[in-house]
């Protein structure tokens, strides 16, 4: 646990470092936020009645997005890792006597967390400050915000799963940089990163909740605005919980089969 | 020939002491430190000479090369090659120049290496019959006949810095610049980079300019040594000059850098 | 003339190298390009699925939003395929492999393009293709000379913009590697928000794009033309307007150059 410990505050140091990147950062998620809100305002004076949320709630959703991208986003997956598979140095590591499967998901987890940390309170609070209805919101309660913050690490958690997964996948096909721009445009799409799920028709919706994706931001992007209800949000989070088990059961018994075919192999 | 006076160049980088509250602290703040790589650097260089130019790392052999090369700009002072300004005339310039990074590769990865040469002919603009000549006279001297077909990635490190070398002279510059050529070879292929290289001196009078931390290099090629360290010439003389004591060269180099404190 | 005819020669040698690398992993670039397109495609979708929902934005329909999308995706695509060398411009000046570009007696710009030509991006190119049929034959346009022209101009103008972005990219590069990410709101960016005709955005975007970076020149205006709304013969050459992008954008480039500061030993 130390080990993990001092491998974050390393990472987190190195954030800091490089400054100029992380402000770069933090105006290019801004920015892009805000245009995403302009997007959304153009269909909201076309049609308002057509929306399935508040326009409020709509901005909160986007602007907690972009705070918490590095939570979220599958594209900012290790580059390090994906090299050594393309490369073959993987062999390497597969056969220490560590395991991979969790030192991959570590590295995921401290990377995504520092650069979260790091990003996330200078838009959340410009956010705020907005005026409404392009601002960001309050919880709806202080209920809603506990649930938030748990669903957000039960999201966080996994990301950081799918994407070892996509890498231990990545192992075993002939083109990992195709799987990877297939996997990361799929999840955008399906997690509800292009566009929230409400958006989507309804029984279109009802099917891409149950999916794995949605088990990312999905879930505490939108109990934060409150516009769930409770049986809902309990299905979520216990979807969350299923999703999360069964997608790292997966990832660790595939890096088993993974290792085992190398030392078949003999490398 | 080659003049440098009065060259000077600095460079500005940050520094940050180590541990988490520094680093937090450097976020608004931030000290920086000028190093200077070459400071006040004069020498000549005649048509067709050999020079060995060594120090320790970070002395500013590079820093020399770059600038001869027209790769960087010098802060003061004036630089001229074959009375052109490297870094003012650059199109002009290189084309009468050939620079090796040791470790660095200018070949294409995946596809055989005759097919960059190819490129480096449209590159360099050489005349056809030129090409031809200067391929075979390669070909032959650096023993490439096998390797021309196969992709650069096959190559073991020895045959690839043959492949290196000839890709650096096919437009048959007059000055060659030479940054640490032999890193990482085995003896073979270390000894007949060495040839090559005497022979293109002796028979095209290509003028030699090398940077080396291995001093049998020095021994075998350069007729004359400068050593620089902390941006300045220390030395500038013959290889007799710095044996004066006799005995192993290696120990005699690391005397020369106690002695003047540039470890 | 002799110099230009030698630098395209040039430049088609570097293309046809890159290709025989490709084609050493074949199976791999297939799948690659496959992924190219795919990835255009979703944003496609995310359109789609706003569209089931609204029937039009600031007055645009869903056929005429296509339109726009299609011709955007394309004109990226163009600079993208040709202009990737200055995407990883950025590796080139870390680990110092632009020196080697500086001993070399060619333009430098010629020798970053020819470092990398992304064929995979065809992918790209063949969604906006697509597209962009699917575009027209759905928006029920009246065909004429100068609206065939428009568009023609529309993805000259519009590569040239891109392209110019790309050089901007890659020359600040000379002067700092970090905070370069807030330069894909402007490359990638143009593309995803580049979907919906500009004035979505209100009116002080609107002005931003038409005479600082030119997207509108590229998009709203001869979009609008092609569209019937607007009829003023000059419409159709706005496009090419936007070309003037490129001078700013190579200064800069030409500025940076002076100021490389070598890395590595």
């Amino acid at each position: 646990m130390k080990k993990y410990l001092s491998f974050f505050r390393l990472r987190f140091a190195m954030g800091l470092q490089y400054r100029a990147a992380a402000f770069g950062g933090i105006a290019t998620q801004f920015t892009w936020g805000a245009m995403e809100i302009m997007i959304f305002r153009a269909f909201y004076r076309s049609d308002a009645s057509a929306f399935p949320m508040s326009f409020s709630a709509t901005a909160s959703y986007l602007w907690l997005q972009q705070a918490f991208l590095a939570f979220f986003a599958t594209w900012m997956m290790d580059g390090d890792i994906f090299d050594s598979i393309v490369n073959g140095d993987v062999a390497y590591e597969l056969c220490r006597p560590v395991s991979i499967y969790n030192m991959w998901f570590s590295k995921g987890l401290s990377t995504r967390l520092s650069r979260a940390v790091l990003r996330c309170f200078p838009i959340l609070t410009v956010a705020a400050l907005l005026p409404q209805p392009y601002g960001l919101n309050a919880p709806a309660s202080p209920m809603h915000f506990v649930l938030f913050l748990l669903t957000l690490i039960l999201g966080l958690l996994m990301t950081v799963s799918l994407c070892v997964l996509i890498c231990i996948l990545a192992f075993f096909t002939i083109s990992p940089m195709g799987l990877q721009m297939v996997f990361t445009s799929m999840t955008d799409f399906f997690a509800g990163a292009l566009i929230p799920l409400p958006f989507f028709p309804e029984n279109v919706q009802r099917v891409m909740e149950l999916l794995p994706f949605a088990a990312m931001q999905n879930v505490p992007l939108r109990i934060y605005g409150g516009s769930m209800s409770c049986y809902e949000m309990q299905k979520a989070v216990f979807l969350q919980i299923f999703w999360l088990t069964a997608i790292t059961f997966t990832g660790k018994m595939l890096c088993r089969l993974a290792a085992k075919r190398i030392t078949v192999q003999g490398g | 020939m080659i003049t440098m006076e009065h060259v000077c160049k600095s460079y500005k980088i940050a520094k940050r002491n180590a541990g988490f509250g520094e680093a937090v602290k450097a976020l608004f703040h931030r000290d920086y430190e000028i190093i200077h790589a070459l400071n006040d650097v004069s020498f000549t260089i005649r048509d067709g000479e050999m020079v060995g130019y060594i120090g320790p790392n970070g002395a500013g052999k590079s820093s020399t090369i770059k600038i001869l090369s027209g790769i960087l700009t010098p802060d003061c002072g004036t630089v001229l090659v074959d009375g052109r300004i490297p870094y003012k005339n650059r199109i002009k310039h290189v084309k009468e120049i050939g620079v090796v990074f040791g470790q660095r590769s200018q070949l294409w990865w995946d596809v055989p290496v005759i097919d960059s040469f190819e490129l480096l002919k449209d590159i360099y603009s050489i005349p056809d019959p030129r090409y031809q000549q200067s391929l075979e006279e390669l070909t032959e001297l650096l023993n490439l006949a096998e390797l021309l077909r196969s992709p650069a990635r096959q190559l073991s490190l020895g045959q690839r810095m043959r492949c290196e070398i000839a890709a650096s002279l096919l437009h048959r510059p007059r000055i060659l610049f030479l940054d640490e050529p032999t890193i990482g070879l085995d003896a073979v292929s270390k000894l007949a980079v060495r040839d090559f290289i005497l022979n293109q001196n002796k028979t095209h009078g290509t003028t030699v300019i090398l940077t080396t931390h291995d001093m049998q290099d020095i021994e075998a090629l350069a007729s004359r040594i400068i050593l620089i360290g902390k941006g300045r010439i220390l030395m500038d003389g013959t290889l007799d000059d710095i044996k004066k004591g006799g005995g192993n060269i290696d120990e005699t180099v690391a005397e020369l850098y106690r002695a003047y404190d540039i470890q | 003339m002799n110099k230009i005819r030698k630098a395209v020669r040039l430049y088609f040698h570097y293309i046809s190298i890159n290709i025989r690398c490709a084609m050493q992993y074949k199976t791999s670039f297939f799948l690659t390009a496959a992924g190219q397109f795919l990835v255009s495609f979703t944003a496609f979708l995310g359109m789609f699925v706003l569209f089931q929902r609204f029937s039009r934005v600031e007055g645009f329909t869903y056929s005429e939003v296509l339109l726009c999308f299609a011709v955007m995706l394309m004109e990226f695509s163009l600079a993208e395929m040709f202009a990737r060398g200055f995407d990883r411009f950025s590796g080139m000046v870390r680990t110092g492999e632009f020196d080697r570009v500086l001993v070399r007696p060619q333009n430098e710009i010629i020798q970053v393009l020819g470092s990398k030509f992304e064929l995979t991006r065809f992918g790209r190119m063949l969604q906006a293709a697509v597209m962009f049929m699917y575009g027209i034959t759905k928006s029920g346009i009246q065909w004429n000379f100068p609206k065939i022209l428009t568009v023609i101009f529309m993805l000259t103008g519009g590569t040239a913009v891109f392209f110019a972005l790309f050089i901007i990219y890659a020359a600040l590069c000379f002067f700092t590697l970090e905070g370069l990410e807030f330069m894909n709101i402007f490359t990638d960016g143009a593309r995803e928000f580049g979907k919906y005709p500009v004035n979505v955005y209100g009116p002080k975007l609107l002005l931003f794009t038409t005479f600082i970076i030119p997207y509108a020149l590229i998009q709203y205006y001869p979009l609008l033309y092609i569209l019937g709304r607007r009829t003023e013969p000059f419409f159709p050459f706005l496009p090419l307007l936007a070309c003037w992008f490129l001078i700013p954008a190579l200064l800069f480039w030409k500025f940076g150059v002076r100021h490389y500061k070598s890395s590595g030993s």
